[in-house]
């Protein structure tokens, strides 16, 4: 839920990375006759929003042109200066005989304000989101080392993914990690490898990132499809879910176990984070992937205005008229800000399955986990696992009837 | 183990199978990328 609200509320405000904010009060111009003032310039170059609604709308009025006999009559009723006005707030007419719809936008200053946020805000936050991630979980490992199996091992273990189940995982991880290091290496090549290696290394390097990235997708989508159907029940939320958080999952607030079934809470937030950031990343993916095709962002504003909930936290209704080049702009930076994310959380994932958790791996590794492990983790995932396995012995050894 | 491999190989699959069938259908993302009079 947490996160949830959290990305909705990077939804809001992000979506001033497309649209400037055109709030603010409006002063009084009178001495410019209605036109920028200084005290315009100084407040855009202090990044404050101004009410540009004295350019913006100056646009010029054919009706308004001389009768076209009289005196400067053949030049209309609009101005040069209000026709490049016109085209830059996307008002103009602008009819083009191929391109369609993107060939009619000549000027978009939006993706100014796009090219700044990803070369500078987004490597920035992003990068050290994923040092700061590697960092706390090696100071975890200090502090907690490996999370070791209590009891003696039995010897004897239990079935814990079927070999479906761990195909489809690997797929979905495989495919993961694959996207997410070339969508590294498209983000950050060109400042770090190009210096190092080349610009033609780089370019080699990136012409092959884009292909992984852009074919891998598909195994992506499969996989995270397969996963939401087959463990979908398992996350469902419950009450054995409150007592495990309290606990802090047995190593954070307490030294006892606390009982789980075949998913814990940790891993049931791991699931959501997966399905919803995952299929987030999905949808915005394949816009880009299409480039013009599939906008998405215009439907996803209109709804969310349908809830009031921007009206209410004061952005206003969010814009509905975006220009195709703004919905891809849209597109590329909640596709990385949620990768970053999910990259963040899935390497926390990746450490407790790992090196973090004495015969985690095993479970998707070869499926089959000690019964010590799976009394200590989900004991009540065992209890009813050997459960079904005593009726079904029952059943196959009562005598026909 | 085995159930591992056969999921990273079906990566490899699937992305050569996306990339011949999206380009056969002339669907391929660089097809969409550009225009008409753009060769690529
Ligand atoms: C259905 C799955 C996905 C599709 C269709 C998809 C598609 C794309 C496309 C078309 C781009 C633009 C590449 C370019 O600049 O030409 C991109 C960028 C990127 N993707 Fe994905 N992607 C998917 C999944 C993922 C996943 C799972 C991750 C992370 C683990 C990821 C991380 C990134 C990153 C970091 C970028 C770079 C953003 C930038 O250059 O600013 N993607 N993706």
């Amino acid at each position: 839920m947490l996160r949830m609200a959290l990305a909705f509320v990077l939804t809001l405000a992000l979506t001033s990375v497309g649209h400037a904010q055109e709030a603010g009060l409006s002063p009084d111009r009178a001495a410019t006759g209605g036109a920028q003032t200084l005290n315009d310039i100084l407040a855009r170059q202090a990044g404050q929003a101004i009410d540009d609604s004295f350019r913006r709308d100056a646009t010029g009025n054919p009706d308004n042109a001389a009768a076209i006999a009289a005196q400067l009559g053949t030049l209309g009723g609009v101005s040069d200066a209000e026709t490049w006005r016109a085209l830059r707030y996307g008002s103009a007419d602008v009819t083009v005989s191929a391109g369609g719809e993107v060939a009619s936008v000549l000027v978009q200053d939006g993706g100014m304000r796009w090219l700044e946020f990803r070369s500078t805000t987004l490597r920035t936050y992003g990068g050290w989101l994923l040092v700061g991630t590697l960092a706390a979980l090696a100071l975890f490992y200090l502090v907690f080392g490996r999370i070791k199996i209590d009891a003696e091992k039995t010897g004897r273990t239990v079935t814990r993914f079927k070999a479906i189940e761990r195909f489809g995982h690997w797929l979905l991880g495989g495919a993961f990690i694959l996207l997410g290091l070339t969508g590294l290496l498209v983000l950050f090549g060109r400042v770090f490898l190009a210096p190092l290696l080349g610009k033609g290394v780089n370019a080699a390097l990136l012409d092959w990132s884009k292909w992984v990235h852009n074919n891998v997708a598909w195994a992506f989508i499969l996989g995270l499809v397969m996963v939401f159907v087959m463990w979908v029940v398992h996350n469902i939320p419950n009450r054995t879910d409150l007592h495990w958080l309290r606990k802090g999952g047995g190593i954070l607030f307490a030294h006892e176990h606390p009982p789980a079934k075949k998913f814990n809470a940790g891993q049931k937030m791991i699931f959501w984070s997966v399905i919803l950031f995952g299929g987030a990343i999905a949808l915005t993916g394949v816009s880009l992937l299409f480039p013009f095709d599939l906008p998405i962002f215009a439907k996803v504003f209109s709804a969310l205005n349908a809830t009031g909930l921007p009206q209410l936290l004061g952005y206003g209704e969010l814009p509905l008229a975006l220009a195709p080049q703004e919905e891809m702009q849209l597109a590329q930076v909640w596709h990385a800000i949620l990768a970053f994310i999910l990259m963040a959380i899935v390497l926390a994932h990746i450490y407790i399955g790992s090196v973090g958790m004495e015969g985690a791996y095993d479970a998707m590794g070869s499926g089959e986990v000690d019964e010590a492990w799976a009394e200590q983790h989900h004991s009540i995932w065992l209890e009813e696992y050997r459960a079904a396995e005593a009726e079904n012995e029952k059943n196959s050894t009562s005598p026909a009837e | 183990m085995k159930a591992m491999l056969f999921g990273f190989a079906a990566i490899v699959v699937i992305a050569i199978g996306a990339n011949t069938v999206l380009g056969a259908l002339s669907y391929s993302s660089a097809d969409r990328f550009s225009g008409s009079s753009v060769r690529n």
